[in-house]
């Protein structure tokens, strides 16, 4: 209870103001936006001085003002959903249907329509602000039959611009989903607020500019095809009279129109780019570093202190900071280093540095055991198996097997990106078929060190039920004692893919199942970046450990580092060995395609290099410190030759 | 003042430096530095197979093939970008119409209009690819160079070597394979530097592109495929002439100086941070402090910064005269020292933050920087008839552990007299900072030394790797006992090395008694 209570300081505390100061910041951008909007819509190269008279008439009438303050509430939303939505932890989609299941999730279904709402809105005050043929949605018809009783007539230009920001809010939303939009991914480097705004400013002026091109080619599309089911619809709700003398603007001659167009891209341009900069102020604002305190002398401190927060779950953003703050304390403080050294004043204990390797090694322990379980779920061929051999294997499952009770059912049909670890983990009951096709049998993941550094995994870590689940646990020891009849049954191993279907009755799929079979099969590449989605974490604990570890060498006077450091060698080891066999598999280290500039980020596709490279460089950076003195460190044979290939500089 | 009159004179003619010992530089004739060291490697020109004809000559040899305007116009976009667009559409005026020729005439001429309005502020951009990287490279005379870069492993004892072919090679002395770096995007090498804290990882700064090789030490393979190199560009970030690692090995500088920003690259991501300030043109020469916490980056003009690593802001320091050729740190990175081209003078910078032990005025750093070491022209009477030594500087370079400083000096290719030369001071960090003379590293006759770098973790005192420009590599080690306490620096590896020094060697004793603080 006491922990329930912890993170929500941070939330309550830290996050809620800067996310308020991102959105305050926006809004306070706003003007400077909507000037060089009406400035680029009434653009006229012939008439300077009455473009001029023009943009001042506008910005000072009583409408702009009244869509300006729309504008303020469009932002404020989108700050709120940002705010709302935003993830440190990507969510990857394994497969197509898994895509589609997010997209069409009830959640984001409500962000993509929100979002489509609040483009009607833009694109209403963009009407209202470009002003001319654009202005009101209804016109007084022009008299056509003498004198009959004044109509009101449906003015398309305006409506063609309230649907496109219909469109483009509704695809912004979509392709935000699609692309993790709502990730946050935290800087290569530490910059001031102001000058990491200022470096991302043009990316985001030229992201929004192609997008808007993209959006409203896809919308004119869209409104040449379908455009008459709309205006009909607005028609005859607002009985309104379509202008038989207009040009109907659904044809290739009405949309064939330059002013249009250009009216159309540019405010479709002033949507996109006034999201994205609060989306990117967001961005900026909540990834700035934090520095927790190491330790407090008041006990109502504690629980902000880092060693207390590290071990914290929720929100995830507030473990994320912490390890960032440990990492850059590890590298540039030494006082806070000291902190984290020192031992406590009555008793003597080192609980700052236990308490954070601790979570450190924990971290690592896990992904280690995340990269095996994925391992030994797929293929040595590296594919995931087709449906078609889980029949044959069905037997075995079933002698081997009774562990049914695991109901990985619902997994089949809606593969949400983080189910990628509930599939690798859900192979619990099965995996004793790939067991031949796992490496040798004196497999360092079956050492005695590693079920002791997964004992203390903290409960409550978003694997936990999977991790600690009895299944995996009990699977161990059948890694050889199930290995002889999959041997005679000699068909390819188990996969995920049949994973899903444990009990026999359900072995023979039906078609729909084939097909969403074939479908899952798309993404190879996705399942690896979902196994390291989270990975920033894990650089971050593997920097502040080896960083710590280093600076331990001249700074820790007590010697607490020295009574972890076989334990951190040997989980860095474990880790290193379970990454090279993660990377010799197929796909995992084929390289993302580069994507074209867009807004979403796509840091999270090369985690798994980045940890790779992390790793190592941690690894090196003990032995080149302590030398010769590893020696020393108590660790098994197999280790110990690892680390003479470090020591001589051959890995 | 430290000034070059206090230097021993040179060798006389035939006379080569091999090593220093007992505080003296000991010479030797040429048969002695034949077989002085097994690393001494001799790239003869004519060995390299080059490339005699440039890429524009052989469009000859085809037959001439007509295309329509616009398969040209979209191949000119592709290869030219916008002027290359309007160039196509200017020449081929007998297909498109008249104004849309005439137009773009005239917007090329406008658009070369502001380009040489921009130039005239910054004249460098007016040069061409090869002749700014041999500007502003820390090689002497570059274009002529048989080796263009050197890189020493900063842990073990293999290096890299860019030769004039366009190719790389790497040399262990533990293992009899020397694998050949080639790659289509490798061309005018302009540096090298293998990444801290990775046995592999080596990056080389291209015409167009940064490359990083993964050369896995183990493999038996003497061509590497391509596949092994990692491509970072970015899109008018060209030509790279300098890129330092961050001593953590986390992150990769690099600089060009047709870019006004430096970018800072995460190499495992492939993607980069550009960090950009108003002033300069560009970025010419890096070099990241050995502790990591500042980097001293150099622009074209009369304009350097020293960067802080930890939120990444800088410092401006404008020069009197001209830019800031080369420069270094000490191994603590407290103090900078560094050369402005058209000066003979070595200034000196302090910075706050270092290791205990050494004064700073305040926190800010120093206001200005302090002169320490004079190279003006200096006439040494020889037998051979008087040699005039001294003048401007090429690059400079400290030994890791900060007892020896190896000057380049320009010299004057037109003159005999006046032959580029190494001159070498002998250097202490604490209590004080001192420079004494040491001596002068000289050659073969008629051969100028091109490139020069300390050995990162020689055992018995410092080994100075020279690239002369006769194609010949050597080392001239300066066998010293360290004076100063093993360094408490947080990078790079702790001296445990000391017991394996020779302690027959009193070099200390010092025999110049020139205090120059």
């Amino acid at each position: 209870m006491f922990s329930a209570g912890s993170g929500y300081w941070f939330t309550q505390k830290v996050l809620c103001w800067r996310a308020a100061a991102s959105i305050a910041w926006s809004v306070l951008l706003l003007p400077a936006t909507t000037a060089a909007f009406v400035v680029l819509s009434k653009f006229s190269i012939l008439h300077p001085v009455r473009m001029l008279a023009d943009c001042a008439s506008v910005l000072v009438s009583a409408g702009s003002v009244f869509s300006f303050i729309l504008l303020t509430g469009v932002i404020i939303m989108v700050g709120f959903l940002t705010f709302e939505y935003y993830t440190v932890i990507p969510m990857i989609a394994c497969s197509k249907v898994a895509l589609l299941g997010r997209l069409l999730h009830p959640r984001q279904l409500l962000y993509c329509l929100a979002h489509g709402l609040m483009g009607v809105v833009v694109g209403w005050c963009c009407a209202v602000t470009i002003g001319y043929r654009y202005e009101t949605l209804g016109s007084v018809c022009p008299k056509t039959d003498g004198d009959g009783p004044a109509h009101m007539c449906l003015n398309e230009h305006h409506l063609l611009l309230l649907l496109e920001g219909g469109f483009v809010g509704l695809s912004h939303g979509l392709l935000g989903v699609i692309h993790n939009m709502n990730y946050v991914s935290f800087g290569t480097v530490q910059q001031h607020k102001y000058l990491c705004f200022k470096g991302s400013l043009p990316l985001a002026v030229k992201c929004s500019a192609a997008q808007a091109f993209y959006s409203v080619r896809n919308f004119l599309v869209f409104y040449f095809f379908l455009g008459h089911i709309p205006r009909a619809w607005i028609c005859r709700s607002l009985s309104l009279h379509l202008d038989s003398s207009a040009h109907p603007l659904d044809t290739i001659s009405g949309l064939l129109d330059l002013s249009l167009l250009y009216h159309l891209w540019i405010s479709a341009a002033y949507l996109l780019f006034s999201w994205c900069i609060t989306l990117l102020l967001f961005r900026i604002f909540v990834t700035e570093a934090y520095s927790f305190p190491v330790q407090s002398t008041f006990t109502e401190e504690a629980p902000q202190c880092l060693p207390k927060v590290l071990s914290e779950k929720q929100p995830m953003i507030l473990k994320f900071l912490a390890l960032q703050d440990l990492s850059l304390l590890s590298q540039h403080s030494p006082s806070r280093r000291s902190q984290v050294f020192s031992l406590s004043q009555p008793g003597g204990h080192a609980h700052n540095w236990n308490a954070i390797s601790k979570e450190c090694l924990s971290l690592l322990a896990e992904l280690t055991q995340r990269l095996v379980s994925y391992h030994e779920t797929v293929a040595t061929n590296g594919r995931t198996k087709s449906l078609s051999s889980s029949s044959e294997q069905k037997t075995s499952s079933e002698s081997s097997g009774t562990e049914d009770s695991m109901s990985s059912r619902p997994a089949f049909l809606m593969k949400t990106p983080a189910s990628v670890f509930l599939r690798s983990m859900g192979a619990g009951p099965q995996s004793p078929l790939t067991s031949p096709f796992t490496p040798d049998l004196d497999s360092p993941f079956a050492s005695p060190t590693l079920r002791r550094l997964t004992a203390p995994l903290d409960p409550g870590s978003p694997w936990h039920g999977s991790v600690q689940s009895p299944h995996v646990m009990r699977r161990a020891p059948k890694l050889w004692s199930t290995s002889t009849d999959s041997q005679v049954n000699g068909s390819p191993p188990a996969s995920p893919a049949s994973l899903p279907s444990p009990k026999p009755e359900s072995s023979r799929p039906s078609f729909l199942a084939q097909f969403f079979q074939n479908r899952r099969e798309q993404l190879p590449e996705a399942s690896s970046q979902a196994l390291f989605a989270d990975s920033q974490a894990h650089i971050w604990a593997l920097e502040g450990l080896s960083y710590l570890v280093q600076a331990s060498f001249t700074e820790d006077q007590f010697g607490v580092v020295q009574t972890t450091l076989p334990s951190i060698l040997s989980s860095m080891l474990l880790l290193q060995e379970a990454v090279d066999r993660h990377f010799k598999l197929p796909h995992a280290s084929s390289k993302p395609v580069r994507s074209p500039v867009s807004l979403g980020d796509s840091s999270h596709k090369t985690l798994r290099f980045a940890l790779r490279a992390t790793l190592k460089t941690a690894i090196y950076r003990i032995t080149s410190t302590f030398g010769a003195h590893l020696h020393a460190v108590q660790m098994s044979a197999e280790h110990r030759k690892r680390l003479q290939h470090f020591l001589e500089y051959k890995e | 003042m430290c000034s070059l009159a206090l230097f021993p004179p040179p060798l006389p003619n035939g006379q080569t430096t091999l090593c220093e010992s007992n505080n003296e530089l000991l010479s030797g004739n040429k048969e002695d530095t034949q077989n002085a060291s097994p690393l001494s490697l001799h790239f003869p020109r004519e060995s390299l197979k080059l490339h005699s004809r440039t890429e524009s000559s052989s469009k000859a040899a085809f037959l001439d093939h007509s295309e329509t305007l616009w398969m040209r116009s979209a191949a000119a976009w592709r290869d030219g970008g916008l002027t290359g667009l309007l160039n196509e559409i200017t020449d081929s005026d007998s297909e498109v119409p008249k104004w849309l020729s005439v137009g773009s005439g005239c917007i090329l001429a406008l658009l070369r209009w502001i380009s040489s309005f921009h130039s005239s502020l910054f004249p460098h951009l007016t040069l061409s690819c090869e002749d700014m990287i041999a500007e502003f490279s820390q090689v002497l005379n570059w274009s002529d160079c048989v080796v263009r870069a050197f890189a020493w492993h900063p842990h073990t004892d293999k290096f890299a070597v860019a030769l004039l072919d366009e190719s790389i090679k790497i040399y262990n002395p533990k293992s009899t394979t020397t694998p050949t770096l080639k790659h289509r995007l490798q061309r005018n090498v302009a540096a090298m530097q293998w990444k801290p804290l990775c046995a592999s990882a080596l990056a080389v700064a291209c015409q167009n592109c940064l490359l990083v090789w993964h050369v896995d030490p183990c493999s038996l393979s003497t061509r590497p495929s391509s596949s092994c190199a990692q491509v970072l560009s970015h899109p008018g970030h060209g030509p790279v002439t300098s890129i330092a690692w961050s001593p953590s090995g986390a992150l990769l500088l690099s600089a060009s100086p047709m870019d006004t920003s430096m970018m800072v690259w995460d190499v495992a991501a492939e993607s980069c941070v550009p960090l950009q300030r108003v002033g300069g043109g560009g970025v010419t020469f890096l070099s990241w402090s050995p502790d990591g916490s500042h980097v001293l980056a150099s622009t074209p003009s009369a304009l350097f910064r020293v960067w802080e690593t930890r939120m990444w802001t800088c410092e401006r320091w404008p020069c009197l005269k001209g830019r800031c050729q080369s420069g270094c740190w000490s191994p603590d990175g407290s103090r900078l020292l560094f050369a402005v081209e058209g000066e003979t003078v070595i200034y000196a910078l302090t910075f706050a933050g270092a290791p205990a032990g050494v004064s700073t005025s305040s926190l800010t750093g120093p206001q200005a920087a302090a002169v320490v070491a004079d190279l003006s022209e200096t006439t040494f009477h020889t037998e051979d008839g008087d040699l005039i030594v001294g003048g401007e500087i090429q690059s400079l370079s400290w030994d890791p552990r900060g007892e020896r400083l190896a000057v380049l000096l320009k010299g004057d290719p037109q003159a005999t007299n006046r032959p580029a030369i190494i001159a070498v001071f002998k250097t202490r960090t604490s209590p004080i900072f001192e420079l004494l003379p040491c001596g002068f590293v000289q050659g073969e006759p008629g051969v100028e030394p091109r490139l020069m770098q300390f050995h990162p973790n020689f055992q018995h005192g410092a080994l100075l790797t020279v690239c002369w420009s006769s194609g010949r590599i050597t080392h001239v080690p300066f066998y010293f006992l360290s004076s100063a306490v093993p360094h408490v620096a947080l990078s790079g590896s702790p001296s445990l090395l000391h017991p394996l020094e020779r302690p027959a060697d009193f070099a200390n004793q010092s025999l110049f008694t020139e205090l120059i603080s």
